[in-house]
């Protein structure tokens, strides 16, 4: 199973990580291995906000493996100094658990992915998120664990997707978690419910062009492919309709950038959506009791056809 | 038209289209006796009274809670309940195997009214996934959209939909009739077994994908016939079905039902093993 959810508002800017906590929580009977939060906030845009881990919180069936903190400090001196060999100024940083950390980074390039490759070359780390809205955050747990880990309560901006887990395909640890980041373009992130299953034939090929892979999770190839059609120069709807026979199983995914939101249904509307539409908000979720965690007054919702590809703008 | 007064029981249900296929073998065919149904009950069902009504708000309530406290109404003899703020709850109404008057002031979500047999049931309102599941009996009435597989493996009673339906609509149903004001998504009436669909609107995809009997009536545009679903021809016994079954339902009273497409099983996937190897490609 696994629940995803999402919303956005086109006018103003709300509590989303209250917001989407809320939606998430109402979905945790479908899964609370562990709990993503994809959000966009509001800043000034003038840096990138760098969510990564330097480490592991390792749950069940995970391939990877617990380790000191003093291996974490270790880590983090090497990815500061990389930061600061690449010509780019640490603005903020926070700690906020042993093993995950927000940094607030000063950097010209608009291309990231070569600052993320020598970031990543450290062994144990990895990026959740680079964007100058996105950030992502995700540990084992439900939505309420996850957010008061992280003190999510107090984000505010326009729209968030999420995603609670209930691990089938591969390990319970922070790396197969949703959301992943449509590495190596700022503030694309994704969601997925359901399974792929050409995962392996899909991943080869993308892999053999470059793309890069954090984990073993069938859902992180969405968020590959896609960033694949993004760097051939495709808009992003059209690589999601590219994705409706591009990739093969059942799914229902949401994908986000710093200014919009989609959704798309395989063509065998095998997994579940529901959708609230009004003219300046747009929530969703795997069943209807998320969108009654912040619309608890009767709404007109409806279930998107197979095949369906919607995309929302601020 | 068939003389449905002087025809028996079996070639009457056969002539109004409900089954076509002949049953042989160790495999009993039993028929829908009036009398011995207005007699019948379930053990721990009650007696209500219709005029008995009281408001039930499941705000607070789990799904579990909401649902014993309105067998708890029954028991005492509350004929009409009135279930306020249902708020898109799971599983709501289930097992109800009693006559009752059941109205949710809102909407319900996954599994709703489901394996339920007698119950009359409005819903001002909208259902998820798997409405009306096993129904056995009874009328289930839903005012705005439901999610996919509604009326899933139904085997008798109306269920209604004057809003939009999902996917896989009465998937594997074994009787009854589902009624659709709207649209309806890919692999409406799959592998159904018997009992009728009607959808106004337009449908998806894959169109009563392998089904072993029943009838589907569309209004709209057909997005394509699954595997075994060919055309049929519209009798003058259809239209009168159709115009008293929509009148009942209360919707498309007014729709020009002459115009419907009428889908029935090819049955050229019966005794599927049984076929040559040629015959197996034409029936897929």
């Amino acid at each position: 199973m696994c629940g995803i959810a999402g919303l956005i508002y086109k006018d103003k800017s709300v509590n989303i990580g209250t917001q989407l906590q809320g939606m998430l929580q109402a979905l945790k009977h479908r899964g609370e291995d562990s709990t993503g939060y994809a959000l966009y906030g509001d800043t000034d845009g003038e840096n990138f906000i760098m969510r990564f881990k330097v480490g592991e919180n390792v749950g069940e069936g995970s391939s990877s493996v617990s380790e000191e903190t003093s291996v974490y400090d270790e880590r983090i001196k090497i990815v500061k100094s990389h930061i600061l060999g690449m010509g780019a100024k640490i603005i903020k940083e926070e700690r906020v658990l042993p093993y995950s950390l927000r940094y607030e980074v000063n950097y010209d390039e608009k291309d990231l992915r070569e600052f993320s490759r020598k970031i990543e070359s450290v062994p144990g780390v990895e990026i959740l998120s680079m964007g100058k809205s996105l950030e992502v955050i995700k540990d084992l747990g439900n939505a309420k664990d996850v957010c008061d880990r992280y003190n999510l309560d107090k984000i505010v901006g326009t729209h968030a997707i999420g995603h609670a887990r209930m691990a089938t395909e591969s390990g319970v640890d922070i790396k197969s978690a949703h959301p992943f980041w449509g590495y190596p373009f700022s503030d694309v992130s994704v969601v997925h419910n359901g399974q792929l299953t050409n995962y392996w034939n899909n991943r080869r090929l993308l892999e053999n062009e470059g793309m890069r892979f954090m984990s073993e999770c069938d859902s992180e190839l969405i968020a590959v492919y896609l960033a694949k059609k993004l760097r051939d120069g495709a808009t992003l709807e059209e690589g999601m309709k590219a994705s409706l026979t591009g990739l093969d199983g059942v799914f229902t995914y949401f994908v986000a950038t710093k200014d919009s939101l989609g959704m798309a249904k395989d063509t065998m509307a095998a997994k579940p959506l529901v959708l609230y539409e009004s003219d300046n908000l747009i929530a969703m979720g795997s069943e209807e009791i998320a969108i009654r965690a912040i619309l608890p007054q009767e709404i007109d919702t409806y279930d998107p056809y197979d095949g369906e590809v919607k995309v929302w703008q601020i | 038209m068939a003389n449905l007064k002087t025809t028996d029981k079996k070639s009457k249900s056969q002539s109004m289209g409900m089954h076509s296929e002949v049953l042989t073998g160790r495999t009993q065919q039993k028929f829908f006796n009036p009398s011995e149904a207005e007699s019948f009950y379930y053990f721990g069902t009650y007696d209500v009274d219709f005029n008995k009504r009281i408001d039930l708000d499941v705000k607070e309530m789990t799904a579990a809670d909401a649902n014993k406290e309105i067998d708890n109404l029954m028991s005492q003899g509350y004929g009409t309940i009135v279930i306020k703020n249902p708020q898109g709850k799971h599983s709501l109404g289930v097992g109800i195997l009693n006559k009752l008057n059941l109205i949710f002031e809102g909407s319900l979500g996954y599994f709703g009214m489901g394996s339920c047999d007698g119950p009359t049931v409005r819903i001002n309102g909208r259902v998820g996934w798997s409405c009306a599941e096993n129904l056995m009996a009874g009328k289930v009435v839903i005012e705005k959209n439901a999610g996919s597989c509604f009326g899933a493996a139904i085997r008798g009673g109306d269920l209604i939909c004057k809003g939009s339906v999902g996917a896989r609509t009465g998937i594997d149903m074994k009787g009854g009739t589902i009624i659709v004001g709207g649209d309806a998504g890919a692999f409406t009436g799959f592998m159904m077994q018997r009992g009728r669909i009607i959808i106004l609107g337009d449908v998806g995809i894959n169109l009563g994908d392998s089904m072993y009997d029943g009838t589907i009536f569309i209004g709209g545009k057909i997005g394509s016939f699954g595997s075994d679903a060919v055309p049929s021809d519209l009798t003058d016994s259809d239209q009168d079905w159709l115009k008293r079954k929509l009148k009942v339902a209360e919707i498309g009273e007014k729709f020009d039902v002459s115009k419907m497409t009428k889908i029935v099983a090819g049955k050229k996937l019966w005794n599927y093993d049984n076929l040559e190897p040629h015959e197996k490609k034409g029936a897929i």
